[in-house]
C-alpha cells in the first residue's frame, strides 16, 4: 500500500506541475486552483505513505535515506503550499513542483524503499528534532528556488529580454517577501530542532557534542541565514545581493545534508 | 414564436474599409443607435437589431423574421437614408456578412482581432454597452442575445487564455507594467513626475488606475506643475525642492524638455541611499534623455528610456500577433457552438412546421373520408381522429430526435433545408402570411 501511495503522490505532484506550468503561459484561474488542489492531494497521499512507514518504524521515518528524503519532499510541499496561500501567489508553483517531482521521482524510483530491520526507538524529542531540522532544510530549499527566480527576473528586467513567462512571474518585491518568509520558517524550525536535539542528547549522555561537525555546520547555517535576514533589509544588500546570499547559503545546507551526514558526523548518519 | 430560419446579417465599416471622414458620418450616438434599432424593426427590415458604433467602426447587426437574400441591401439602404448619405458614396466602404460569416466577424471584433490595436480591451466594454442598451430597450431577441452573449464570452476567453491582450502596447502602459514587475501591487506606492509631458500624464493616469498612493509633480514652471497636479490629483512641488523630494518616490517619471540630463547619477545615488536602498523605478520619457545613462548601473535602480519602452512595445506587438491562431481557435470553437444551437433551434422549428402541415392534411382527409361514411358513430370518429394523430406523432418522433441530436451540424442543417424543400414548407408559410397580410389590409380598408 505504501508503494501505491508513493506513486500516487508522485503522479499528483507531476499533474500539479503541468497545471502550474500551464498557467505561466495561458493563465486561467480554475487551472491555477486545480494545480493547488492537485498539490494538496499529493501532499495528503505522501503523508499517508509516510504514516504507513512510521507505523513500521514506530517513529517519524527518518532513519534511512529513503524515509528522510520522503520527509524532506513532503515538508517542502507543505511549506510551499503554506507560502502560496499566505502570499496568494501561484506563479512560482511550476518551479517548486518541478523540484518536488524530480526529488520524489528519485526517491520513489531509485532509492530502495525497505530497510532491513526496524530502527531502534529514540523517543519523541528525537523525532521532533529530526522532523524540525528536515522542515528547516525544506524551507531553505524553497528560499533557494525563490532567490534564483528573483535573480533571473532581475536579470530579465535589466537586459530587457522579456519572454512570455516574464509577464506572469511574480514581482521582485513578492519574490523577496516569499523568500524571506521561507527563511523565517526555516530558521524557526532549525532553532527549535537544534534545541530539541541538545536536550535529547543531554538527557541521554549528560553532555553536548559541540565539536561534532554536524552541530558546527548547523550552527553556521543558523548564522548565515540570520545574516541574510538582517542584510536583506540593509541599504547595500537589499535586493539581488541578498538573493545571491540566500542562494549561496543553501550550498551549506546541501553540504550539511549530504557530505556532513554521510562522511563527517558520528551521530547523524542515515546509511 | 420560434423562429423557423435563423440568419444573422451584418453591414458596417471600420478603420480598414473607410477613412475617418466617412466613419464620422455613419457614427451613431447611443440615442441614435437605439432609435435606428427601433426603426429597423418598425420598418420590418429586421426582427432583432443591435447597432455598434465606436470611433473605429459602425455596424448594424440584425436578424430578419424570414430568410431574405437581399436583407443586407435593405440594411444598407436604411443606413444611407438614416445618415442622409448618397448610396454612390459608399463605394465599397461597407462590408456585408450573412450567417456564420457575420457571427465570425462579431466574435473577432469581441476578441480584439479586428481592432486597430490588436487585442485592445476597450472594444469588449463598448460591445457590452451597445448590447446591454439594445437588450434593455427590447431591440434584441433570442438569436442576437445568444450571439452577443457568446461574443462577450469569446472576448473574455481570448483575453484570459491567450496573450493577445496581455502585454502592454503603449509606451505609457509598458512603463507601468514594468513597474509592477518590480513592486507587484502599486497600491500605496508613490510617484514623482518630472516635467508635464503628455506621455508622462498618461503614465500617471495608468498609475492612478492601479491605486498608486501619492503623486508629486515637479516642473520648471510651477504653474504648469500645479495644473498637472490638479489633473492627476497630486501635489505640485517647486523645481528648487527637487533634491529634497527625490528620495521619496518608488516610481520616477521624467519628461522634461531641454538639452542634457536633468538628473545626474550622483543625485540618484544619493536618493537611493537616503531611502535605504529600496528599489526605484525610473521611466525617462525625455528626448534628449533626462536621466544620465550611467545611472542605469546603480544598484536597485531600474531605468527605462523611451527607446527601451518602444522596443518592449514592439516585442509585445509581435508576441500578440503570434497568439492570433490561438485566438482564432477560440472564435471557431464558439462559432461551432452557435451553429449547433442554431441547428437545434431550427430542427425544433421544422418539426413544428411539419407537424402543422401533416395535421392540416389529416384534418382535410378526415373531413373528406368521414363525409363518405355516415354510419360511423361519433365515438368511432373520435377514435379514428385519435389514431391518426398518434400516427403523426410516431412518424415525427424519430426524425425529430435525429434532427436535434444526430450527426454533424452541417449535415443537420442540410437535412433541415431538404425537408423544407421536400414538403414545400416555406412556400406554404409564405402563402399563409400573404393571406394574413391581405386579410389585415382588407380589415384596415373596411
Amino acid at each position: 500500500m505504501g508503494h501505491e501511495l508513493a506513486y500516487l503522490s508522485l503522479a499528483l505532484y507531476a499533474a500539479s506541475f503541468v497545471c502550474y506550468a500551464w498557467i505561466l503561459y495561458a493563465p486561467q484561474l480554475w487551472i491555477g486552483r486545480f494545480a493547488t488542489v492537485l498539490l494538496a492531494g499529493g501532499i495528503v497521499a505522501q503523508y499517508f505513505a509516510l504514516l504507513e512507514r512510521s507505523h513500521w518504524t514506530h517513529s517519524v521515518p527518518y532513519d534511512d535515506l529513503y524515509g528522510s528524503m520522503s520527509l524532506f519532499a513532503w515538508l517542502l510541499g507543505v511549506t510551499y503550499l503554506g507560502l502560496e496561500l499566505f502570499h496568494r501567489q501561484r506563479s512560482v508553483g511550476a518551479f517548486v513542483t518541478l523540484v518536488l517531482v524530480a526529488w520524489t521521482a528519485l526517491i520513489t524510483l531509485i532509492v530502495p524503499q525497505a530497510a532491513s530491520t526496524p530502527p531502534p526507538a529514540r523517543g519523541l524529542l528525537f523525532a521532533l528534532h529530526v522532523t524540525l531540522n528536515t522542515w528547516a532544510y525544506a524551507a531553505f530549499a524553497l528560499s533557494f528556488v525563490l532567490s534564483v527566480i528573483y535573480l533571473v527576473q532581475d536579470w530579465v528586467l535589466r537586459s530587457r529580454k522579456m519572454s512570455v513567462a516574464f509577464w506572469r512571474f511574480p514581482a521582485l518585491d513578492v519574490l523577496d517577501g516569499m523568500a524571506r518568509s521561507s527563511v523565517y520558517v526555516g530558521l524557526g524550525a532549525l532553532s527549535m530542532g537544534v534545541v530539541m536535539g541538545l536536550i535529547w542528547e543531554h538527557r541521554l549522555s549528560g553532555s553536548y557534542s559541540w565539536a561534532d561537525p554536524k552541530v558546527v555546520v548547523t550552527l553556521a547555517i543558523l548564522v548565515v541565514y540570520a545574516a541574510y535576514l538582517r542584510l536583506s533589509r540593509s541599504t547595500k544588500w537589499r535586493g539581488a545581493r541578498a538573493s545571491v546570499l540566500c542562494a549561496s547559503n543553501f550550498l551549506i545546507v546541501l553540504f550539511s545534508y549530504t557530505f556532513v551526514n554521510l562522511y563527517l558526523t558520528r551521530f547523524h548518519r542515515y546509511l | 414564436m420560434r423562429p423557423s430560419r435563423i440568419q444573422v446579417a451584418l453591414i458596417g465599416c471600420n478603420h480598414r474599409t473607410a477613412p475617418v471622414e466617412f466613419r464620422e458620418r455613419v457614427a451613431f450616438t447611443p440615442e441614435q443607435a437605439l432609435h435606428a434599432a427601433d426603426e429597423l424593426r418598425r420598418q420590418g427590415i429586421l426582427e432583432e437589431a443591435v447597432v455598434l458604433s465606436t470611433c473605429n467602426r459602425s455596424e448594424l447587426y440584425g436578424v430578419a423574421s424570414e430568410v431574405q437574400p437581399n436583407i443586407t441591401d435593405a440594411m444598407e439602404l436604411f443606413l444611407t437614408s438614416f445618415h442622409r448619405i448618397p448610396r454612390g458614396e459608399l463605394n465599397g466602404r461597407l462590408y456585408r456578412w450573412m450567417g456564420p460569416d457575420a457571427v465570425r466577424h462579431l466574435f473577432r471584433v469581441a476578441a480584439g482581432l479586428d481592432s486597430m490595436l490588436l487585442g485592445e480591451a476597450e472594444i469588449l466594454g463598448q460591445l457590452k454597452t451597445a448590447y446591454g442598451q439594445a437588450l434593455d430597450h427590447g431591440a434584441t431577441g433570442p438569436v442576437l442575445n445568444k450571439v452577443f452573449q457568446s461574443a462577450l464570452e469569446v472576448g473574455k476567453r481570448v483575453r484570459s487564455e491567450t496573450e493577445v491582450g496581455a502585454r502592454p502596447m503603449s509606451v505609457a502602459f509598458a512603463g507601468v507594467k514594468l513597474a509592477e514587475r518590480v513592486f507587484g501591487n502599486l497600491k500605496g506606492r508613490t510617484a514623482l513626475v518630472l516635467g508635464a509631458g503628455t506621455v508622462a500624464e498618461q503614465v500617471v493616469e495608468h498609475l492612478r488606475n492601479r491605486g498608486i498612493g501619492g503623486v508629486r509633480v515637479v516642473n520648471r514652471s510651477y504653474e504648469r506643475a500645479q495644473e498637472l497636479a490638479r489633473r492627476v490629483d497630486g501635489e505640485a512641488v517647486s523645481w528648487e525642492s527637487l533634491d529634497r523630494v527625490l528620495s521619496a518616490p518608488d516610481i520616477l517619471v521624467t519628461s522634461v524638455g531641454g538639452a542634457g540630463p536633468v538628473l545626474a547619477r550622483e543625485s540618484l545615488e544619493a536618493a537611493l541611499a537616503a531611502r535605504g536602498g529600496k528599489p526605484v523605478f525610473v521611466v525617462d520619457l525625455g528626448v534628449p534623455r533626462n536621466v544620465a545613462p550611467e545611472a542605469a548601473g546603480l544598484y536597485n535602480l531600474y531605468l527605462y528610456n523611451i527607446d527601451d519602452l518602444g522596443e518592449i512595445v514592439e516585442q509585445n506587438k509581435k508576441a500578440r500577433e503570434a497568439e492570433i491562431p490561438r485566438a482564432e481557435a477560440i472564435v471557431n470553437e464558439h462559432i461551432a457552438k452557435f451553429e449547433s444551437w442554431r441547428a437545434t433551434l431550427e430542427a425544433g422549428s421544422i418539426v413544428d412546421d411539419l407537424r402543422d402541415h401533416l395535421h392540416q392534411h389529416r384534418e382535410m382527409l378526415l373531413r373528406e373520408k368521414l363525409a363518405e361514411m355516415p354510419d360511423v358513430s361519433p365515438e368511432e370518429r373520435a377514435r379514428i381522429a385519435h389514431i391518426t394523430e398518434e400516427l403523426i406523432e410516431r412518424v415525427l418522433d424519430q426524425p425529430a430526435k435525429r434532427l436535434r441530436h444526430g450527426g454533424a451540424i452541417r449535415g443537420r442543417l442540410g437535412a433541415i433545408e431538404a425537408l423544407r424543400h421536400l414538403f414545400g414548407l416555406d412556400e406554404e408559410k409564405a402563402g399563409l402570411e400573404g393571406e394574413e397580410k391581405l386579410g389585415r389590409e382588407e380589415e384596415e380598408g373596411n
